[in-house]
């Protein structure tokens, strides 16, 4: 990975040079194939369901700081509960790594669009219906059974809501079925080509990673779903004890699919930070190669783990040792990414604008989220706290402190690029504040409780556990209010931001060769690869102190021309 | 890279042990232990706490220094050094991971050996197999559950391989929609509330009539799903005297949260009593004891008692049938 | 810009362009092939969940099937040699087409293919409506129609596959041995469904 200027072959002739055109701002309500669209598309819908996946939160916040189930029903709370972590994983964290994934994948790797642009239309469309399908439900009959909808109680509870919820995870599978299809066709066959794989922007790798868990996985959701379905509306009983099923071979291909999936929800944001963190501190990703390949090895490893989360089931004793021993070598090679991100930042210039912020934000909370995840792998502890608020408060530190923490880092880096305008850095700024202390005041205090005895997915419990829960309420408030700043920031900046130019953030991937926002056909002109994704300190010991990138990057493009 | 001196980073390095080494030990964060196998469970938590407070302190605090240490000054448009990588560390880095999962994983699976999960196999030669051979009533072998002999493989914990397995007081537990059923097939009693005496391995069979449900008994970290057609089972000996929440963990419907009881570790004298006493009562017409009525229609008497621990008003308990369908 | 060899046809796989293009990119090759085999990996998954939930009933039901809902085999066999032979039949419509540009012979013989699965489709209804039993009437019993129908549900998009290349092959011109995506992904397709068929014959049926 030097400095390499090429002349591309010769039988490539300079082109007339276009004006790019810009989007006009009905492109967004539209089925338009371009990626960049889609992928704010994706984007922006995934916010609008957080807010209500969050709100939802809220209220469930709100009922647990008595022990008294008097703000909602229990039932209702059931509800609120299963529809909160449905969106919040199918409907947030999932299409908010899609979003990042359309549109920087075709950036980085110098192509002009997906490999199926029409095909990446119909995977967002399937979106927003499969997004209503669970809000309809809320009106005629939600589902309550959890966002896992285990068999007996799944096939008894609500017939109605649960076929709702059945019908909305398989649009939204196969929506993520089709996106995966396209990522993984991209990266592998349309790089640019002097790009090999190892001078891949390491969201590439990351996004790779993701494709196949998605590939491999949500078909085995998919089948469990259609005989759940069987069982729910046509009387077979392929899980319900009642007519001869097994419950637990439900459970089985449900985790075959959705601990895979909670990789499909991180590796995206993993790429996010292995971006955002070289460009802010001014130095080369820390062992590139590790990194790029600790996302395979966490992929294939993610698919071997799955009865984790039925330690206390219908597991055998051996096989409980099995799946232990699977579950924590995966503290393997996430160390070595987390080891290779600090040492990344060792030594670096540390720009502690917002995207730095939530990055190390990201790595700090994840690491929390992590370290209890190893604990929750060993059997004898894990007997002890499954189906606790140890549990949930495990997944909310890698869920809300992994993933969501670097969708708001990859947020910020990025949005100079999407909409050309700066956002508002003190905002930014407040936003994580806030965000940061909320988390961890809402989520830390769950791990106690957990294992003083309290159980997860409940509207009542014993008054002894108030205190905790009421810090958690009052973090829980906190964490909605920073959403304000972030939203005010956002649309006040996309209007009004001072324009960003190309690269604001003297970037070296190739998303950032680009004009802000990139043109409809991504380059005006061939872009070139010119440097690593991550050689940074190279220029100035090579060239003129005072070239920039930009610079650098004028000279080399007029080298071609 | 500006590393640190020598003298600071072993400094650094022996505060971070001692601290971590401390913490493990004096977290405070379980609930009272009332086994011998709630602390084994203990041991291994405050083993791995050590590990994590270890990690926690060195990264987060690595963090917190370069935040400072490596900020960029205003207006410094230059780059860091141009370093890809470090095989060595990198090497480094894998391994002392690997070496300690290795070993949280040895230890995890010496005390799950020691709570009895691994039951069948370790009891193999010394033939303490029966626990293992309750077939359940719908003939049902259990889930990739056979090993090469065909005979079943415990599904939860069953006798620990050191604890000779005489005079084990067998219960059989039913988990139903709401409530826990205890039926002690020594002496007929049929309760909702388990008692045990001190000192006295319990071997649970763990059933369930409608739904999902989990047995989980906090004070003695142990807990074991209920599931419909199927029989688990939770082996215990019980070193402590006091009065045990039993909560369940599983979602089993909307009042999920309301499905709980109590656990009595009584001295042999005040179990006998209480079986005695029972016993008589068992005989007397069957409207004394609530427990003893398990119909699934009569859910709302059954509950009635426990509306209080519950919390829920008298009338939510009664929209209860409406919930319960027809299984 | 050099013009693509690329069918414009109307599948959702089909590689298309911007109307406002004025590219100055180096043009990608033809990966609608690509893409078909990493959508039927996944697809293939779909009945890899199915059969692994079947062969965990076999190992934990003792007589599975149960009495009275024992299968006939000898339809289906004939069936099933139908439906291997129909993927011979079919690849050598697209090798006449590939080797000669001979578009009449992908026609007979891609026909013929379609024949054979609507016979194929035809003799599970067939089977369908003589058993004795039904969708509820056991585990087993579900697990055979659901198995079979989905798969049967595979057969029939397939054979809707190979009509549309029928159709579309009208059009002089629209294959030849340089453009024939529709009719290789037909194929692949079809293939694809032939072997999960056999698998899925030999646990039903044979196991
Ligand atoms: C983004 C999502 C995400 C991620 C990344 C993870 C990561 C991990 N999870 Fe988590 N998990 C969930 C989401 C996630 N989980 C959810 C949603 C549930 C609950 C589902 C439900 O029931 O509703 C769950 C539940 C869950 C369970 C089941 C608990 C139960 O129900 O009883 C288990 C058990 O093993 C587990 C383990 C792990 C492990 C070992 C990791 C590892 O990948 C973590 C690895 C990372 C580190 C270890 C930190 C960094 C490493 C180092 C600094 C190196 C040195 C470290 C050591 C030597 C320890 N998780
Ligand atoms: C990415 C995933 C994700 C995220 C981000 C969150 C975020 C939050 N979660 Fe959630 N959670 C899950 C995934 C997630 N959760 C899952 C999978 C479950 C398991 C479900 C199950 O058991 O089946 C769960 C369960 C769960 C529980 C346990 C329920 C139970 O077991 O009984 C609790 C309890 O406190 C909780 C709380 C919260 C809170 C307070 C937040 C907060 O951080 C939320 C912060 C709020 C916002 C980000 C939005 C705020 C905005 C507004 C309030 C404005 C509203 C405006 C409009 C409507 C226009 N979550
Ligand atoms: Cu029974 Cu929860
Ligand atoms: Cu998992």
């Amino acid at each position: 990975m030097t400095l390499q200027v090429e002349r591309p072959p010769s039988s490539q002739e300079p082109k007339p040079h276009t004006v790019p055109h810009q989007r006009k701002w009905t492109d967004y309500f539209t089925f338009c194939t371009d990626h960049k669209v889609i992928g704010i598309q994706y984007l922006v819908t995934s916010f609008m369901f957080s807010f209500i996946g969050g709100a939802m939160a809220e209220v469930m916040r709100t009922e647990l700081a008595t022990p008294n189930p008097d703000v909602v029903q229990p039932e209702f709370y059931n509800q609120l509960m299963t529809l909160h972590g449905t969106i919040m994983l199918f409907l947030w964290i999932i299409p908010a790594g899609a979003a990042f994934a359309n549109y920087l994948i075709p950036l980085m790797i110098g192509a002009e669009d997906m490999a199926f642009p029409r095909l990446n239309a119909v995977a967002f469309w399937m979106i927003p219906p499969g997004g209503l399908l669970l809000i309809v439900s809320l009106l005629i009959d939600a589902p309550q059974a959890g966002w896992t909808s285990y068999p007996p109680l799944s096939l008894v509870s609500g017939q109605w809501g649960e076929e709702l919820w059945i019908l909305s995870i398989l649009t939204l599978g196969t929506s993520s079925i089709l996106g995966g299809l396209n990522f993984l066709v991209t990266i592998w066959k349309m790089r640019m080509p002097d790009m090999d794989v190892y001078s891949m922007p390491l969201f590439c790798w990351s996004m790779l990673a993701t494709a196949l868990l998605v590939l491999i996985g949500t078909p085995v959701l998919a089948a469990a779903l259609i005989l759940l379905s069987f069982d729910l509306l046509a009387g077979t009983s392929f899980f319900n004890p009642a007519g001869g099923g097994d419950p637990i071979v439900y459970q089985h291909m449900f985790w075959f699919y959705s601990h895979p999936a909670v990789y499909i929800m991180v590796l995206p944001f993993f790429g996010v930070i292995s971006e955002v963190l070289p460009v802010h501190a001014r130095k080369p990703i820390f062992g590139y190669r590790a990194i790029a390949y600790s996302s395979l090895a966490i992929a294939f490893l993610g698919l071997i783990v799955w009865a984790h989360h039925m330690f206390t089931s219908g597991t055998p004793g051996w096989l409980r040792m099995f799946f232990m021993a699977t579950t924590m070598i995966i503290a393997v090679p996430t160390g070595i990414k987390i080891f290779g991100w600090c040492a990344t930042l060792w030594g670096g210039k540390i720009n502690l604008n917002t995207p730095m912020l939530f990055g190390i934000g990201f790595i700090s909370s994840f690491l929390i989220g992590g370290l209890t995840g190893v604990m929750v792998a060993s059997v004898p502890f894990d007997i002890h706290v499954h189906d606790t608020y140890f549990i949930v408060g495990h997944f909310h530190y890698v869920l809300f402190g992994g993933g969501i923490l670097g969708l708001y880092s990859g947020v910020y880096h990025w949005f100079p690029k999407m909409s050309g305008r700066m956002y508002n850095e003190t905002l930014g700024k407040i936003h994580f504040a806030l965000t940061f202390i909320g988390i961890n005041l809402t989520f830390l205090p769950m791990h106690p409780l957990g294992m003083q005895g309290m159980n997860r997915r409940v509207a009542l419990y014993d008054p002894k556990f108030q205190f905790l829960n009421i810090l958690c309420t009052i973090g829980a408030y906190i964490t909605a209010v920073s959403v304000l700043p972030f939203v005010v920031n956002m649309v006040w900046s996309v209007f009004k931001g001072k324009p960003a130019g190309r690269n604001p953030w003297r970037a070296l991937t190739m998303e950032w060769q680009t004009t802000s926002p990139p043109a409809i056909e991504n380059f005006d002109e061939e872009p070139i690869l010119w440097a690593g994704p991550y050689d940074y300190g190279i220029d100035t010991q090579m060239l003129d102190e005072d070239q920039s990138v930009d610079e650098l990057l004028a000279q080399a493009s007029a080298e071609v021309n | 890279m500006n590393i640190p001196s020598n003298i600071v980073t072993l400094l650094i390095g022996v505060t971070i042990t001692l601290v971590s080494l401390w913490y493990g030990q004096n977290h405070g964060l379980l609930p009272i232990a009332a086994s011998e196998e709630a602390l084994q469970v203990d041991g291994i938590f405050n083993f791995m706490m050590t590990i994590a407070t270890g990690l926690f302190l060195l990264i987060e605090g690595a963090l917190i220094f370069m935040i400072f240490r490596f900020r960029r000054n205003e207006g410094d448009e230059t780059d860091g050094p141009h370093i890809e990588g470090n095989v060595p560390l990198e090497i480094v880095w894998t391994a002392i991971p690997a070496v300690i999962v290795f070993m949280i994983a040895i230890y995890s699976f010496e005390v799950y050996n020691q709570m009895g999960g691994l039951d069948p196999m370790a009891a193999g030669d010394t033939g303490t197999q029966e626990i293992a051979h309750h077939h359940s009533p719908t003939g049902n072998a259990n889930l990739i559950a056979l090993d090469s002999n065909g005979s079943e493989i415990a599904l939860g914990l069953g006798s620990s391989p050191e604890r000779a397995e005489d005079q084990t007081l067998m219960v059989e537990v039913n988990g139903i929609q709401y409530a826990w059923l205890f039926n002690y097939p020594d002496t007929g009693i049929l309760t909702g509330e388990l008692h045990i005496p001190i000192n006295r391995e319990v071997n649970l069979k763990i059933k369930a009539g409608d739904v999902l449900h989990a047995f989980w008994l906090p004070e003695f970290r142990i807990k074991q799903d209920a599931i419909p057609g199927r029989e688990t089972q939770l082996t215990f000996t019980a070193t402590r005297l006091g009065e045990y929440p039993i909560v369940c963990a599983e979602l089993c419907g909307a009042y999920h949260g309301g499905m709980k009881s109590t656990l009595y570790v009584q001295t042999q004298e005040e179990y006998d009593q209480w079986v005695q006493s029972n016993t008589l009562a068992q005989t007397e017409p069957l409207k004394e004891s609530v427990a003893t009525n398990p119909a699934p229609t009569s859910q709302e008497q059954f509950l009635e008692p426990f509306v209080e621990q519950m919390g829920v008003e008298a009338e939510t308990v009664n929209q209860l049938h409406a919930l319960h369908h027809e299984m | 810009m050099q013009s693509s060899t690329i069918d414009e046809s109307q599948t959702v796989l089909n590689y298309s362009h911007d109307a406002d293009s004025a590219s100055g990119h180096h043009e990608h090759p033809d990966l609608r092939m690509f893409g078909v085999a990493v959508f039927l990996v996944a697809e293939s998954m779909i009945f890899l969940g199915l059969f692994a939930a079947f062969l965990i009933y076999k190992a934990m039901i003792p007589e599975f099937p149960p009495e009275g809902t024992e299968l006939e085999l000898l339809l289906p066999g004939i069936n099933t040699i139908i439906l291997i032979s129909s993927s011979f039949v079919m690849h050598k419509g697209q090798s006449l087409l590939k080797n000669g540009d001979d578009v009449k012979g992908l026609q007979i013989w891609f026909g013929l293919t379609a024949l054979m699965g609507a016979i194929f489709l035809g003799g599970q209804v067939y089977e369908y409506t003589h058993l004795p039993f039904t969708l509820a009437t056991n585990l087993f019993a579900s697990c055979f129609y659901v198995l079979t129908g989905f798969h049967g549900l595979h057969v029939t998009f397939g054979l809707l596959l190979i009509l549309a290349v029928l159709w579309r092959s009208r059009k002089t011109g629209h294959y030849s041995s340089e453009k024939h995506f529709g009719v290789e992904a037909a194929e692949l397709y079809w293939h694809f469904v032939d072997v999960v068929w056999i698998i899925l014959f030999g646990l039903v049926y044979l196991l």
